[in-house]
């Protein structure tokens, strides 16, 4: 088969291969099979569900306008839809024409302003119109907001561990680590975990004579984070001096290590101290809030305390708690990818990049490597207390059970998956796999149960069971197809097709003394 | 050998030896570099000429000797150390920083003359963003005197062969080096290039005060260029002169082309 390829030592890989054979083809040829297979396609997925047929052929049918080579023809086309669109009137079709008016008709140059910005101020008036939305086809309706919390602060985490993974290309596997670690110092400090202590400072929704320490959150984030990122310099010491595969299994062997210490820290190495609870973890927590003061100094805009919030209604929505709790964790978010930026274009940013493709030369051209390294990973550890902290005052629970391999493994696929190295690939990543974590299995197989069947068969399939299967599925596929991730950074993908320059040139015994 | 005098001498190295298991890379070897002159280490393949820079720029930590940098000891201290100290260098086969652009390049080898942090990065303080512009023209008058300023932009792995040679040169210059090293710079150049290298070297001597010290095998090279050259073999110092006195001398003859044709000269009375 092969030899109907023209240059055969040039095409690697079954994509490049089939990429090839299709090139070879005549353009109309391409086109007419194009056409003919989305047509097929869109026929198959009427007869599944109608909206999911209709979906499909407008996008297909954008795309084939987009490409249109005059300017009159590409209006006309759009024209065109945009009438059938308005004949037919399936709610579906808005949202097909709004991605692929923001995909394909915002200019180049605007895109990298115009989509962030767009994605904030849908997100966050994400609790007004999440009623009001149509059911997607297949993953059903769209992820509600309590959902939404828990994606945002896997987003927030897989954000910080690209900082690590992504930047400095220090493959980390016990980032749930630092993810406890920030979850247990929020719990420490906003329950009544140390009850024989009776500490409080501006915590909220409680009586002032409860016992334990109560401090509040806004002062618990930072210092869940402080506290992992000095925890991650202390665990960065020692192992960052190593390379690659030896750094990957001494992190892994960190982040089984304090789950364990979670589990077994009821009784502090047999000291008798309560620490952590044990297996039954420290709840309930606090709750969020800014306390009546600040509330009503901003006239109730900041909510005194988030459980009971609000009576306000806004633009017809009668507003939550946890559309609180969704706004707040937008704010660490924006925060997250705030710092992210600022320190891709810095001096230390360079510096993560050039330890990443060449540590030698990175060296030699006086990059000093664990210093580096170790602010990598403090800042990424940083950034996994904070959404740990987080979470735990969200869940108002911290358990060591949260805490297995598999989260680890879980955000790291989450960077894999959106492009390592580059934001907005990580963030579309981390949100879609922490959403089908949470709702989009399960809704998925319900479709499944209710639309296939095969004469009189019909599957009962529990789909979340099959979860770690189909995120290796989804992982192996990227793998094979696009190794740099769906949205990549331009550098991340260069080296994944090429390979970096890494030959280690040191002396072993050297390395360990290069701090 | 020569004085030792370190007001005049930018790096000493005495007794310097490297043990790779039971194999003597380096042996006992005592070299001294000047102030302001182009030397040159000369020697056949496997003499141990790179280990020896190694050995110097700390990626390698000598089994016996000292360093003195500019009278500082420095032996065994990290590479970033020592190219904060004074010594900026080049990689025998080309180690650039292949998917960042030619001016990123030069950038990173400024890391050590800049002074931003992670939290004044992440605020992009006044000070930080006056260190990044200053950094950023610094590198493009880089760019410029190694003759690389209008690719700036380009991507190091898509410069052609004597541009990432050049770009090499100008990260090294990057680090504000006293003493650059250079390992194998006219390596796959043809005649014209090199020519254009050796002039680009003095240049580097004369305009910047700097000194050099290369490993070269092109001899038209190190004859057009060199204060000094040194002979490296089998891991020994075995001769050290200006060019002519060691184009001449008996045991550097031997090491290139072996004693038979040491005697074969004396036969014929050209030696």
């Amino acid at each position: 088969m092969t030899e109907t390829l023209a240059d055969p030592p040039e095409v690697v890989g079954i994509r490049n291969v089939l990429r090839a054979r299709w090139k070879a083809l005549p353009f109309w040829y391409r086109v007419g099979i194009s056409i003919g297979l989305e047509l097929l396609i869109a026929i198959l997925l009427f007869l599944l569900d109608h909206s999911l047929g209709y979906a499909f052929a407008t996008v297909a049918a954008l795309y084939w306008v987009h490409r249109l080579p005059r300017l009159p023809w590409r209006l006309a086309g759009q024209l065109v839809i945009i009438t059938i669109f308005l004949v037919f009137g399936v709610t579906s079709l808005a949202a097909a024409l709004a991605i692929a008016f923001a995909v394909f008709w915002i200019p180049e140059r605007y895109r990298t302003w115009a989509l962030p910005l767009v994605a904030v101020a849908l997100a966050v008036l994400y609790p007004f119109y999440q009623p009001k939305m149509f059911t997607i086809p297949v993953f059903g309706v769209w992820p509600d907001i309590a959902t939404g919390v828990v994606m945002l602060v896997f987003i927030m985490m897989a954000v910080g561990l690209n900082i690590v993974v992504g930047y400095a290309g220090l493959l980390d596997l016990g980032y749930v680590a630092f993810y406890a670690m920030g979850a247990y110092t929020a719990a420490w400090f906003s329950s009544l975990q140390f009850a024989n202590k009776n500490f409080h400072f501006g915590a909220v929704g409680i009586t002032p004579d409860l016992p334990g320490i109560h401090v509040t959150i806004w002062l618990l984030l930072p210092l869940a984070g402080v506290v992992t990122a000095l925890a991650g310099i202390i665990i960065g010491l020692p192992t960052l001096r190593l390379r690659g595969d030896y750094l990957a299994i001494v992190t892994l062997g960190f982040g089984e290590i304090l789950p364990q210490i979670a589990r077994n820290g009821d009784n502090f190495f047999g000291t008798g101290f309560n620490l952590t609870n044990g297996p039954n973890g420290i709840t309930p927590l606090d709750s969020l809030g800014f306390g009546n003061r600040i509330s009503d100094a901003t006239g109730g805009f900041l909510p005194a305390n988030y459980l009971q919030c609000c009576n306000a209604k806004v633009l017809g929505h009668q507003i939550q708690s946890t559309d609180v709790f969704f706004w707040t964790a937008i704010v660490l978010l924006l925060f997250t990818v705030f710092c992210s930026l600022r320190l891709q274009y810095s001096r230390l940013g360079r510096a993560w990049i050039a330890i990443r493709e060449d540590e030698t030369a990175a060296a030699a051209m006086g990059v000093p490597l664990m210093r580096t390294k170790t602010w990598a990973y403090a800042t990424g550890a940083f950034f996994g207390g904070v959404a740990g902290a987080y979470y735990a005052s969200f869940k108002s629970a911290t358990f060591p059970g949260d805490f297995f391999f598999n989260i680890s493994v879980f955000i790291l696929c989450m960077v894999i998956l959106g492009g390592m190295g580059n934001i907005w690939g990580v963030i579309v990543g981390a949100g879609f796999l922490a959403y089908l974590d949470r709702e989009g299995l399960a809704n998925t197989g319900a479709w499944v149960n209710a639309n296939i069947h095969v004469g009189h068969w019909h599957p009962n399939l529990d789909v979340p069971l099959y979860a770690s299967g189909i995120y290796g599925l989804i992982i192996l596929v990227v793998m094979l197809f696009r190794p740099e991730g769906l949205i990549p950074s331009k550098r991340v993908a260069a080296e994944m097709h090429e390979g970096v320059h890494d030959e280690p040139l040191y002396d072993v015994a050297h390395g360990a003394e290069g701090a | 050998m020569s004085a030792t005098d370190t007001n005049d001498n930018i790096l000493v190295a005495t007794g310097i030896r490297k043990e790779f298991g039971g194999l003597v890379a380096v042996n006992n070897v005592d070299f001294t570099v000047p102030r302001g002159k182009v030397i040159s280490l000369i020697g056949p393949n496997g003499a141990g000429k790179t280990t020896f820079f190694n050995m110097l720029t700390g990626v390698y930590k000598p089994t016996a000797g000292t360093v003195l940098l500019l009278g500082e000891d420095v032996t065994g201290k990290p590479p970033h150390a020592i190219t904060a100290r004074g010594i900026g260098r080049t990689f025998q086969n080309i180690r650039l920083f292949q998917n960042m652009t030619a001016l990123e390049n030069v950038l990173v080898g400024m890391h050590t003359r800049m002074k931003a942090n992670l939290f004044n990065s992440i605020l992009r303080t006044p000070g930080v963003k006056r260190e990044e512009k200053a950094a950023r023209d610094r590198a493009l008058e880089l760019l410029e005197y190694t003759g690389l300023k209008r690719k700036w932009q380009t991507t190091a792995k898509n410069l052609p062969y004597g541009d990432q040679r050049r770009l090499e040169v100008a990260r090294a210059l990057a680090t504000e080096p006293q003493l650059l090293l250079l390992d194998e710079p006219t390596a796959g150049m043809n005649p014209q290039e090199s020519a254009e290298f050796t002039s680009f070297v003095g240049h580097v001597r004369d305009e910047r005060g700097l000194t050099v010290l290369m490993i070269e095998h092109d001899m038209r090279v190190v004859m057009g260029v060199s204060d000094r050259v040194s002979v490296l073999d089998y891991g020994e110092k075995i001769a050290e002169g200006t060019p002519r006195e060691v184009q001449q001398h008996e045991r550097v003859i031997e090491a290139y082309l072996g004693k038979a044709a040491v005697e074969d000269m004396k036969r014929q009375g050209l030696s």
